[in-house]
């Protein structure tokens, strides 16, 4: 948090900006000190419709104010007039690069309230097809995150090795993007022949994968400049904001829910957590390049381990859950994914709220780049990860 | 009329360029030549970056366009001219105007001097070196002024990034070109010349390419120049000018159509124009390699089959996918004009082995190989880096490119000095 500017009023880090002040400048610039620049909600770099309001001097961020809602689609308030098999398609549009997890993470939430378990077999197979999703996600990233530092080759990379994934996902489920894979109480599907097996040749075709991305990137002297001592942020401030995921483990915290409150069943497998030093740019690159290669191990082990036997656990057709409230949160690829459902005995939920990884990562937005360049904010925003679609809901 | 032919025929005997001859009509032919030539070169330039670009990145490339996106560019450049042609509101409007012709004049006119053989240039200046670098240096004026007229937040800051960047990589790249003309004065009569045609001859008087002399001080100063070159035509990973990804498109932001195509085109001109400057320098210009290694007529005659293999071979390329495209009849318009292109280039290539015509065309060759090598080197980069910061790139031309230029300087003047003097006196 730099403070050296002589305007007392930008360097209180306190201050924000409303929108309204966009418009009163003098057109000649002559007056101003600093410029304020409307980046999006229409910009190649902000990952959709995010719109950042940038306070610059010369090329220097002073500060900077995000604007969002530009996607906003109700998609709590739709919940609460839906029964709740009816909203699970819902929750893939929120996070749609990660629908498998947002699915997973409410199917969960539900049979927390209904106080049912899925079997073994079907929590199997959800971890396969959510650390797949974890891997797709977290390619998505690389390639844009990259394309956004002007690396565009990435990007071509990423995408050749993610329709791989989304391949098994067409064959499991028929869907590529907005899956729907998953049902309250198990799955609606049987894996289809083969699965195993086209999972491993996954698995063997990536690894070798992960070298290649690293190759272009790792060791690159232009990337790392450009990310090392960018967008630093403090395990103390990441904590303050409730940022989770992979910007808060870069920040040295090793803080992922798969270890702290196993859910579905992976306790049952052997794997680390990467966690980073200086919670720079770089260091999340490589605790996300890290994290893929562990997926990779969870799914080995699934594969490998994936008992015979059902499905679907014993789910009234009709589901009127008790009242009470709930919350139960899953490890997305973007950090915490939270859902609390409020339930008054009725088929539909009182009031269904998300907690999304992506929003409250964003509010740190600010903390990144003050003091830094334009460029940096755009290598930031592309670090935090974010996914318009669950941002504004 | 028979004074006119005489004025004509005069000048094919001659060994100077036509603007040092002061033959007007030949020099009117070669403006035309060299603008023509420019043209077409920017529009396979265009293909190639996309086409080469592509396969670097596991993709195809256009391919609908003509066969392989042959047609593809000329698509563009008929949706580029039928575009509307939009000035924001706000805009300074004759400021916007000019700017995009100040950029194209300047792009444009420094192939006046460009020395594609020793009697094909439009001119041979006594200070042709100097005219390219001040000439080029000119566009730096019109991006300023884009960046300003366009009274738009994104232009501005790129034109602010592109003056502030060429600024500072002109002067390591002059000090590079000093320590090149220096070497030029390693004669015995201890004059060296600022003719970009006089460069090219002086290398061929001492028998060896400024890359290779003093190793390895023409080499780092080849180098330098090679590094600033990318930066003073804002290509990757130096494009912070036109960053798409931070600045929308930089300085030409708010210039659609007809105005943004002048930008383009004087972009890929002047990435032409450096390129030619650094074959000119230090790669010997229109001389063919090996000289020194390769001498005597056999090899003479060898490498003057180069130009009309070159073109059989692409003749070639051009007949193996004819035989590879589809055989459905929507396809036949295409094969037939692939095949036509094949024999085009087919014609010119035997044409090529005419012994009258190769003796007066390999130096064109062996020029645009070498630039087109340099072309390859932008398309390379661009697939491969990510994009520099502005004060990373600050510090690179200021911090490591000037002091490296001066020492080079510093130690080819000695290096000379002592061979002037005291090894060869």
């Amino acid at each position: 948090m730099e403070s050296t500017s002589q305007n007392s009023k930008m360097t209180d880090p306190n201050t924000t900006l409303s929108p309204l002040e966009l418009e009163s400048h003098d057109k000649t610039y002559l007056d101003a000190n600093e410029l304020v620049i409307n980046m999006g909600p229409q910009h190649p770099a902000t990952h959709g419709v995010l719109r950042v309001i940038l306070r610059l001097d010369g090329e220097k961020v002073l500060g900077l104010e995000c604007v969002i809602g530009y996607l906003h689609r109700g998609v709590e308030k739709i919940g609460e007039h839906r029964t709740y098999t009816m909203f699970n398609p819902y929750v893939d549009r929120m996070d749609y690069v990660a629908a498998v997890s947002n699915g997973l993470g409410y199917c969960e939430t539900v049979e927390k309230l209904l106080n049912v378990e899925a079997p073994p077999r079907a929590q199997h197979v959800r971890v396969i097809l959510t650390e797949l999703n974890r891997i797709a996600s977290h390619q998505l990233w690389l390639g844009t995150h990259a394309l956004d530092i002007g690396a565009i080759t990435p990007l071509f990379y990423t995408f050749r090795d993610r329709e791989e994934i989304l391949k098994i996902y067409e064959k499991y489920c028929g869907a590529r993007l907005t899956t729907h894979a998953f049902r309250i109480g198990g799955l609606q599907y049987e894996t289809y022949s083969g699965f195993e097996k086209e999972v491993k040749n996954f698995l063997t075709f990536f690894r070798p994968k992960i070298d290649e991305y690293e190759e272009l990137l790792t060791t690159n002297r232009i990337w790392v400049e450009r990310t090392k001592n960018v967008g630093i942020i403090s395990a103390a401030d990441c904590i303050a904001f409730g940022v989770t995921g992979p910007v808060l483990r870069a920040s040295g915290v090793m803080w992922d829910l798969r270890k702290a409150q196993p859910y579905a069943n992976y306790k049952n497998f052997d794997f680390d957590i990467p966690i980073g030093e200086n919670g720079d740019t770089y260091d999340r690159y490589l605790v996300r390049m890290a994290e893929m290669r562990q997926s990779v191990r969870i799914i080995e082990q699934a594969v490998d381990a994936l008992p015979e036997g059902p499905i679907m656990a014993k789910v009234p057709k009709v589901m009127k859950p008790p009242v009470g409230e709930v919350y139960h949160s899953i490890e997305s690829p973007k950090g915490e994914l939270g859902y609390f459902i409020v339930s008054d005995g009725s088929t539909q939920p009182y009031r269904l709220r998300v907690r999304p990884p992506s929003f409250v990562n964003l509010q740190a937005l600010d903390v990144m780049c003050r003091g830094q360049l334009v460029a940096d904010v755009i290598a930031v925003i592309g670090t935090i990860d974010i996914v318009l679609g669950e941002v504004d809901r | 009329m028979h004074e006119i032919i005489q004025y004509i025929s005069s000048y094919l005997t001659s060994d100077k360029t036509p603007g040092a001859a002061g033959n007007m009509f030949w020099a009117f032919v070669y403006i035309m030549l060299v603008f023509l030539g420019l043209s077409v070169a920017v529009i396979a330039m265009n293909w190639l970056e996309r086409k080469i670009l592509a396969h670097m990145q596991v993709r195809l490339g256009p391919m609908r366009v003509g066969p392989h996106g042959l047609l593809q560019p000329i698509a563009d450049a008929i949706k580029l001219l039928l575009k509307e042609d939009i000035m924001p509101a706000e805009a300074d409007g004759f400021v916007f105007w000019m700017a995009p012709l100040i950029v194209v004049l300047a792009a444009f006119t420094v192939f006046v001097v460009v020395p594609f053989g020793p009697t094909h240039a439009i001119t041979d200046m006594n200070i042709g070196i100097l005219f390219m670098l001040g000439v080029s240096s000119l566009s730096v004026l019109g991006i300023v002024m884009a960046g300003w007229a366009s009274n738009s937040h994104y232009p501005l800051i790129g034109a602010l990034r592109s003056s502030a960047q060429m600024v500072s990589y002109e002067v390591a790249m002059g000090l590079a070109v000093v320590s090149a003309i220096l070497m030029t004065s390693l004669n015995a009569e201890g004059t060296g010349t600022l003719s970009m045609i006089g460069i090219v001859q002086a290398q061929q008087a001492q028998g060896e390419w400024f890359i290779f002399k003093f190793f390895p001080l023409g080499l780092v100063a080849f180098f330098i120049f090679a590094v600033a070159m990318v930066a003073e035509t804002n290509r990757a990973p130096f494009d912070l000018a036109e960053a798409e990804s931070e600045l929308t498109a930089g300085f030409h932001t708010e210039y659609s159509g007809f105005r943004w195509s002048l930008f383009f085109l004087a972009e890929y001109s002047a990435m032409i124009a450096v390129s030619s400057i650094a074959v000119t320098l230090w790669l010997g210009g229109w001389l063919r390699p090996f000289p020194n290694w390769l001498q005597g007529s056999p090899w003479d005659q060898i490498f003057s089959f180069f130009p009309g293999v070159t073109f059989l071979f692409f003749a070639a390329i051009c007949f193996y996918n004819t035989a590879r495209m589809p055989k459905h009849p929507l396809f036949r318009v295409q094969t037939i004009g692939l095949a036509g292109f094949g024999v085009v280039l087919g014609l010119i290539g035997l044409v090529l082995f005419i012994p009258a015509v190769s003796l007066r065309v390999q130096d064109i060759f062996w020029f645009s190989a070498k630039v087109a090598g340099f072309m390859y080197l932008y398309i390379w980069y661009r697939g491969t880096f990510p994009r520099y910061r502005f004060d990373q790139l600050m510090q690179m031309g200021w911090k490591v490119l000037l002091p490296m230029g001066l020492g080079v300087l510093i130690l080819t003047a000695g290096v000379a000095l002592l061979q002037q003097n005291i090894w060869h006196p």
